[in-house]
């Protein structure tokens, strides 16, 4: 049964009757956590997922005195979907966070520098915390992009006496570049790609690959899946992201 | 009576209310409860099969309930994912809230999950979500006796007050008295309390706390009503 | 003094009064408490009499005796097969109530029913503890090939079938499909035209979401595109 909704993808129809390169309606809310220092809900049709940033100051890392600690963090939650179950954080967890910290990280969005305070001494740590409330499908770029709304609204909060005072909102946004990275993921079922699978088509999918973008610059790639691609598929997966990339970040302005 | 509440809310006054029910569509019944900045989102998957099977009943389904805070969701430094001391209590202590309003002999050596998020803390957490999850409850159709609604009373200085936020709860010689009661029938099934007060205050305070009960529960009818009634 | 407080069809929610004094009696979605019935379900009121009723809207499937059922095949064991047939218990096809023909000892049971198989299977018998039998012997019942499944509300499945089935006839007639509804709630829908399928599984949904609007077979029928054909042929 599972073969004949592949079939019907391969003759060119997806169970909601959208296009094969066509998202389902995205809406993003920022500032919706009081107590985050940055916060947003991302929902791309029923799928939604919130994310939230928090701030302290810490000891930085030895190898990088002069720079901030960065960090992303995700927990599938048991509440979202019947798949998902309450325990210490699952592999796919992991993978996440781990896709949507290497695009902000490796795009370099972040000035890392302008988060020290003292060299050696104190720097500032950036902890991203994603929680899917609703997977009804394609939780990664759902994640990536709120993210990075998320890291948009915040706000450095306000220092007294060398302790960071929660209760005082900062005024002072996050050291990010104009250009901000964003990820697409593209999925092979059968002999089609597509993106933003439903969590239906995502039973069937073969194999994906997550493409991170800033600018006209490729900032991280993650396969996923157990089919093997060309280098032809590849090729054309990376267009297909790269355009939908662009489209996403319109969303972001 | 010399305590000021703050934007002048009267003693038996409860802050802004809002509750959605059918929040989570992958759910089998779910809820959204807010009560002035604590938000509480619940979701019920079940009943479905229990495993380790010794925790089975074979008289009637087992309610497990699990509260969690979002780490960025608490007013101060991000909290810790993954359970606490404090998070397993509330955890059974909502279960404790629940169960007595469920039927549950249909659905013997089951479980029902609940699964409580708070997305946004400012005190009464676990009344929240004890409200958000008896919604959901109603909306994943377990058949129940009654909606359980809760909310804290306590005492500020002098005053018995309903709804504590969080500064409130935070005073130092305060008292807080989290209640939930299956309304119609007016049975309390949490009392829970931490501070110290007169025999006389307590008895007092739950009568008060019965009051604004009525109220959390009318916004529970109406936001089922809202689903279902359309 | 006994008073009524609701009248049939209206919503009602757990816990609310629906009839007071001891003249009335509480039946399904009900329960009597002291002197009062009250409902223990979101559902509908129905007045039958002094028997008062709620049909939930909503609710997980409760199995029972004699009920057909859409399962899906999750494991394969020494002598049959396990079904997940969308409630808490698994469901069993004993090799007897599976097949016709005699299969021999240690063969390989998955050339009947493979693992992510649907059948149409009907429930045999219930044990105390939970073990629901499940035959595929009977008029109608068989495996599904081909088609998808998709899932309703269980109390909504006389809905979606309609008056003497006129509900799932429009929807299979206007869009060619072959339609058969477990009372699981449960649903498999199979067409040549994969777009006619996916408009036959929309319909579905959109009865199983607005099964208390009136004049829902003039949606589904509008819907669908055209005329109510069934309907006229009827009358």
């Amino acid at each position: 049964m599972k073969s004949h909704f592949k079939r019907i993808i391969e003759k060119g129809i997806r169970e909601d009757g959208r296009k094969f390169d066509e998202y389902r309606k995205i809406k993003i809310e920022q500032g919706v956590s009081k107590s985050a220092e940055g916060s947003a809900r991302v929902m791309i049709g029923e799928t939604e997922v919130i994310a939230g940033v928090k701030m302290s100051l810490e000891k930085p890392f030895p190898d990088t005195e002069e720079e901030g600690i960065l960090m992303v963090s995700s927990e599938l939650l048991p509440l979202s979907s019947p798949d998902f179950e309450p325990g210490p954080p699952s592999i796919k967890s992991i993978e996440l966070s781990r896709v949507v910290d290497r695009a902000i990280r490796e795009s370099k969005v972040m000035d890392m520098k302008k988060l020290c305070v003292t060299k050696g001494e104190e720097v500032w740590a950036v902890i991203v915390d994603i929680y899917p409330i609703n997977d009804s499908g394609n939780l990664f770029d759902a994640a990536s992009i709120a993210a990075i709304a998320a890291l948009k609204d915040a706000k450095i909060p306000s220092v007294k006496d060398g302790k960071v005072d929660y209760k005082k909102k900062g005024t002072k946004a996050l050291p990010l570049k104009k250009e901000i990275p964003v990820e697409c993921t593209v999925c092979l079922i059968g002999n089609k790609f597509l993106v933003d699978p439903t969590y239906k088509e995502e039973e069937v999918v073969e194999a994906r690959l997550t493409v991170g973008t800033i600018g006209k610059e490729l900032c991280a790639m993650q396969k996923g899946g157990s089919k093997e691609l060309t280098e032809e598929q590849i090729n054309e997966m990376i267009n297909i992201a790269v355009k939908k990339t662009d489209e996403l970040r319109k969303h972001l302005k | 009576m010399t305590y000021k509440r703050k934007n002048n809310r009267k003693y038996d006054e409860l802050r802004p209310m809002e509750a959605k029910v059918g929040v989570i569509k992958r759910a089998d019944g779910s809820a959204m409860f807010k009560i002035g900045g604590t938000t509480a989102i619940a979701a019920v998957y079940g009943p479905r099969e229990l495993y380790p099977g010794h925790l089975q009943n074979p008289q009637k389904g087992v309610l497990r309930c699990n509260y969690n805070m979002l780490a960025f969701s608490g007013s101060g430094d991000r909290v810790r994912p993954g359970p606490s001391r404090r998070s397993k209590e509330i955890s059974l202590v909502t279960e404790n809230a629940l169960n007595p309003a469920l039927i549950l002999d249909k659905f013997d050596n089951s479980v029902i999950d609940v699964f409580i998020e708070m997305t946004n803390t400012d005190a009464g957490t676990r009344c929240a979500g004890i409200t958000a999850a008896s919604l959901a409850l109603a909306d994943a159709g377990i058949p129940m006796k009654d909606l359980v609604a809760a909310v804290s009373v306590g005492k500020i200085k002098d005053a018995l007050v309903v709804d504590l936020d969080y500064d409130e709860d935070s005073y130092e010689e305060g008292v807080d008295l989290p209640v939930a009661m299956m309304v119609n029938s007016e049975k309390i099934t949490l009392v829970q309390m931490d501070g110290l007060i007169k025999k006389e205050e307590v008895i007092q305070a739950i009568k008060n706390v019965k009051k604004a009960l009525k109220k959390v529960h009318k916004v529970q009818v109406n936001a089922l009503k809202e689903k279902y009634a359309k | 003094m006994s008073e009524i407080l609701v009248k049939d069809k209206d919503v009602v929610i757990p816990g609310q009064t629906l009839a007071t004094g001891m003249d009335y009696l509480p039946a399904n979605g009900t329960l009597r408490e002291e002197e009062k019935i009250i409902s223990s379900q979101v559902g509908l009121v129905n007045l039958n009499g002094r028997l008062i009723k709620v049909i939930p809207l909503t609710g997980p499937y409760i199995p029972k005796k004699d009920d057909v059922v859409i399962g899906k095949v999750v494991d394969i064991t020494l002598n049959g097969w396990r079904l997940d047939i969308g409630c808490a218990y698994h469901a069993n096809i004993s090799l007897r109530d599976g097949v016709e023909e005699f299969v021999e000892r240690g063969s390989d049971l998955s050339q009947y029913y493979n693992y992510g198989d649907y059948v149409m299977a009907k429930i045999t018998n219930i044990s105390s503890s939970k073990l629901i039998d499940l035959t595929i012997k009977g008029h109608g019942l068989r495996k599904l090939t081909e088609g998808q499944v998709m899932k309703i509300t269980p109390s909504k499945v006389p809905r979606v079938i309609g008056k003497q089935g006129s509900m799932i006839s429009l929807i299979k007639e206007k869009t060619n499909t072959k339609i058969l509804v477990g009372q699981n709630g449960w649903v498999w829908i199979s067409g040549q035209d994969p777009e006619k399928e996916i408009k036959a599984m929309n319909a579905i949904k959109i009865v199983n979401e607005e099964s208390q609007t009136d004049g829902l077979t003039d949606k589904i029928d509008k819907y669908l595109g055209g005329k109510n054909d069934i309907q006229k042929k009827k009358q």
